[in-house]
């Protein structure tokens, strides 16, 4: 009885977020979409209404394209062993005869609280040319003759922001396997362990089918996030030829922020989102599309709520 | 078929090999996973231990040779790098703007948590498929039009826009009803308004207490997450004395050119202060994840 009529504190008690709610994230999202369709003057502040003229020049002027694919070659780079090392590591932490589990995870976990500027202003320096520590080692070493120029190659300067993505994120992502792993009963690696399966058997057959939802889950963050990298990447390298390290959202910044061509910078953060939406659905068709078996139908992540 | 052929193949192996053979491949196995295991936690902790190590040698050292032990450096090179760059300043902005934004969060967060948990009102699922819509849109999209917000606000160079969009967390809104949702019994609300409590004295009375390890868990996060920003403060901040500790690290390469010593302190200080949350809260932040909180839905 005393529970009746308790819904104006409910509204009472969500206003202040739902406030914040409209003015910090929705309005900003709009304001975005309608500055995308005009033409801004940054010192006078006039708006002028150009219709499609900045989606226009973000299509066919190649820059965006650029940045794009520059964007989807750091990623792939980084994904790729980000997850596999992230996979064989969870797998190889469940074993029985690990000692120390917990701080192996730590030691890969904590690179991922640490300032993604500081990251890559760190491996801008370890990868510097001349006088970086890896260029020391390679020449200690012999490996190389000379010091390499990690910055004047796309390719290396790709290679490297990719190392320190991975490097960033492969323990996070050990956590989110774990904990799939520990997801997945006992009873039926008994059951496999009766029938005689072997450890490859297991792994193949059980483990990876069962982890589907936490490697969608995995997956789509990865996009979400990954597509949208702007601090690693921007301050490991600054002068890489041709631009091939400037990445889609940092494009957006100096469009907007260096050039002072905010509008067309509202258009590129359209163009993003885009590409964002469609990469997601794709990665989410590609890792759930498999006709493996799939032993938990309603093993589904973010269901139910 | 072909799984239990080589089911029984594999059995037939097993029994051609002696004792000693299974025990070599069981121990080789796993020598050769413990060396792959400390390979990587060596490749993960050489970063962290070149940055230590050449924050405390000179410039040749840290260009020509290849520093293994601390050097005696340290302080030279500290005081070079505090001549060009006011990093503790930004130390006690980044500070200041991170604690009172996570407070401000998580005391609003909650309380919209708490009513989406416990009170039934009109259009409660469709504002919270609001909320958890938003969990899922790219942050970049409104950032333009953010900064044309503030700027025709006047708000540019003020700690405003950099604390207040932090009330809207909606993941915190979504981890915090989980949490209510399961540890807090109704029966609890009930007995609290019969003993003729007001609405927000129980929240901060009875639900708040209550709430405390997530609290912290969102709390840690939310502060570490803040502490890194850098896109927003780099287009807020345009005031070199109120610029934070992520802005000045990015431009500590152009305030100290060519001196790696005085880099390599810079970066140190910035991430001493994530060390010491960490070895306090790894255990807390990484069951946070581990638990599935996230993926429990």
């Amino acid at each position: 009885m005393v529970l009746k009529n308790r819904a104006k504190y409910a509204y009472f008690f969500i206003t202040p977020f739902f406030l914040a709610y409209i003015t910090f994230t929705l309005f900003p999202i709009l304001y975005s979409f309608y500055l995308s369709f005009t033409e801004l003057d940054p010192l006078g502040g006039t708006i002028k209404f150009v219709k499609f003229n900045n989606y226009i020049r973000l299509f066919t002027s190649g820059f965006f394209l650029q940045s794009f694919l520059n964007t989807l070659a750091i990623w792939i780079i980084s994904i790729v062993p980000q997850l596999t090392l992230a996979m064989v590591l969870s797998l190889l932490l469940q074993a029985k005869w690990i000692r120390g589990r917990r701080l192996f995870r730590s030691i890969f976990y904590f690179p991922n609280l640490v300032t993604p500027v500081t990251i890559g202003v760190l491996f801008g320096m370890l990868f510097s040319h001349p006088g970086g520590a890896i260029n020391n080692i390679l020449l200690m070493l012999n490996l190389t003759k000379e010091a390499v120029h990690f910055e004047n190659s796309p390719i290396l300067s790709r290679m490297v922001i990719g190392l320190a993505i991975c490097w960033q994120n492969f323990g996070y992502n050990i956590l989110f396997f774990t904990a799939g792993l520990n997801s997945i009963s006992s009873t039926i690696y008994e059951a496999a362990e009766i029938d005689g399966a072997n450890a490859w058997q297991k792994a193949t057959k059980i483990t990876l089918p069962l982890m589907r939802p936490i490697l969608i889950y995995v997956m789509i963050t990865s996009v979400i996030g990954g597509l949208q990298m702007f601090d690693v990447s921007k301050m490991v390298f600054t002068d890489v030829p041709g631009d091939r390290t400037t990445t889609m959202v940092q494009y957006m910044y100096e469009s907007a922020f260096e050039r002072w061509q905010i509008s067309f910078g509202a258009s590129v953060s359209y163009g993003i989102f885009l590409i964002i939406a469609v990469l997601s659905l794709l990665s989410y068709r590609v890792v759930s599309g498999n006709p493996a078996p799939r032993l938990h139908k309603h093993q589904t992540i973010g269901g139910g709520n | 078929m072909e799984q239990t052929n080589l089911v029984l193949h594999d059995r037939n192996r097993l029994k051609e090999h002696s004792i000693a053979t299974i025990l070599f491949r069981k121990y080789s196995v796993r020598l050769v996973g413990m060396l792959f295991l400390l390979t990587v936690a060596a490749s993960a902790f050489f970063p962290f231990y070149t940055m230590l190590i050449s924050s405390s040698h000179d410039n040749y050292a840290i260009m020509n040779t290849v520093t293994l032990v601390p050097g005696t450096s340290f302080l030279r090179n500290y005081a070079r790098l505090t001549e060009n760059l006011n990093i503790w300043r930004g130390f006690r902005n980044s500070a200041f703007i991170a604690t009172v934004s996570t407070t401000l969060n998580l005391y609003i967060t909650a309380l919209t948590a708490y009513a989406f948990s416990k009170f039934s009102f009109k259009g409660k699922s469709f504002l919270f498929g609001i909320i958890l819509f938003s969990i899922m849109i790219p942050g970049q999209v409104g950032t333009i039009g953010f900064y044309k917000q503030m700027s025709d606000m006047k708000l540019i160079n003020s700690y405003l826009p950099l604390i207040l969009p932090h009330m809207a967390n909606c993941f915190g809104v979504f981890f915090f009803r989980q949490y209510l949702n399961a540890t807090l019994p109704d029966e609890i609300i009930e007995a609290s308004l019969m003993d003729g409590c007001k609405e927000l004295t129980i929240f901060h009375w009875v639900v708040l207490p209550m709430m405390v390890p997530a609290l912290v868990t969102q709390g840690v996060l939310a502060f570490i997450g803040n502490w890194n920003s850098y896109l927003m403060p780099l287009i807020i901040i345009r005031e070199g004395r109120k610029m934070t500790l992520p802005v000045l690290i990015a431009t500590v390469k152009s305030a100290n050119v060519a001196d790696f010593g005085a880099q390599y302190v810079g970066i140190l200080i910035s991430v001493i202060p994530l060390l010491v949350i960490f070895s306090f809260a790894s255990n807390m932040l990484m069951d946070k994840i581990t638990a599935g909180d996230a993926l429990k839905g």
